[in-house]
């Protein structure tokens, strides 16, 4: 792939048969275990009245997941490493938040998962993206960088060359390259419309 | 829609209810954190908080490079219901946003 590019409405890209499948393997994935998460979505009789859905409480217990569903209250240990007094309430506000939240959350997040899915050719050529798409596609690959980014645990230490023993090798390279796709389709996002100014 | 629960609350007399000192804690606004991660780009946090919030490139930026080197940034505030939207918003997005009341 050599980045992106801007055609009037559309971004254009061009992925050959491994870049495809990779991107559709690794989007493919997150899809799948934020379908996982919404099969476990407690059952609710009156949301089937009312419509109104409830979601998860607990955040989930996979750190991977977890980033991707975020707690809407943050609560941190005071400088003696014991929770403050509004801890309570803050946790109490985060679980009644994610019950509200998380479900739009998950149609959201599978919702750009099936966009890329869609619109990534399965072995490879050009993809053309209206500016829907494309902003599907940057979430999308943000949500697989988040969880790779978590699973090798990078952090703002992280060197751009691993060690060549280092067992994340293979993966951090994966990383490095999406890193690189999304910064590109961000680039050329912005280049056509009100964002470059 | 009503919210009958509020006009209750004008009849209360202060000097009688010894509540009524709380209720400038519940008046004080919500604000939007946006916190520091190692993955998310600065050009997507960019480009994501003149999407969401509808800021020029420079305010943007600023707040981008508030998160990067301090560590987070208020990027929005008001009524409780508004943060919970923008909070929401950002989470679609993938940033690490939390709520909090201003002290």
């Amino acid at each position: 792939m050599e980045g992106w590019k801007r055609h009037g409405a559309q971004i254009v890209g061009v992925l050959d048969r491994q870049e495809a499948a990779l991107v559709r393997g690794m989007v493919g994935q997150i899809k799948d275990m934020l379908d996982a998460r919404v099969a476990e979505q407690p059952e609710d009789e009156l949301a089937a009245l009312t419509g109104i859905r409830a979601g998860h409480s607990s955040p989930p217990e996979d750190p991977i997941l977890a980033r991707l569903l975020p707690d809407f209250h943050r609560v941190d240990l005071d400088e003696h490493g014991e929770l403050p007094a509004s801890a309570a309430a803050d946790m109490d506000a985060a679980a009644a938040m994610r019950s509200l939240h998380e479900p739009e959350l998950l149609d959201r997040k599978t919702g750009v998962a099936a966009v890329v899915l869609r619109t990534c050719p399965p072995d490879g050529g050009v993809a053309r993206l209206s500016e829907e798409e494309a902003e599907a596609w940057l979430t999308a690959i943000n949500d697989v960088r988040l969880a790779l980014g978590t699973a090798l645990q990078i952090s703002e230490d992280t060197p751009d060359v691993l060690p060549d023993d280092d067992p994340r090798g293979p993966h951090f390279g994966v990383y490095q390259w999406l890193t690189w796709v999304q910064e590109s389709l961000v680039q050329a996002v912005i280049g056509g419309d009100e964002f470059a100014s | 829609m009503t919210t009958p629960v509020e006009q209750e609350r004008t009849q209360v007399d202060p000097a009688v209810d010894e509540s009524a000192a709380e209720v400038g804690a519940e008046d004080r606004p919500w604000m939007t954190i946006v916190w520091n991660d190692p993955v998310n780009l600065m050009s997507y946090v960019t480009y994501v908080f003149q999407k969401l919030f509808g800021y020029s490139r420079e305010k943007a930026t600023k707040l981008m490079l508030d998160v990067h080197h301090k560590g987070r940034a208020v990027v929005s505030s008001g009524s409780k219901e508004k943060v919970e939207g923008d909070v929401a918003r950002l989470h679609a997005a993938g940033l690490w946003a939390t709520m909090q009341r201003e002290s």
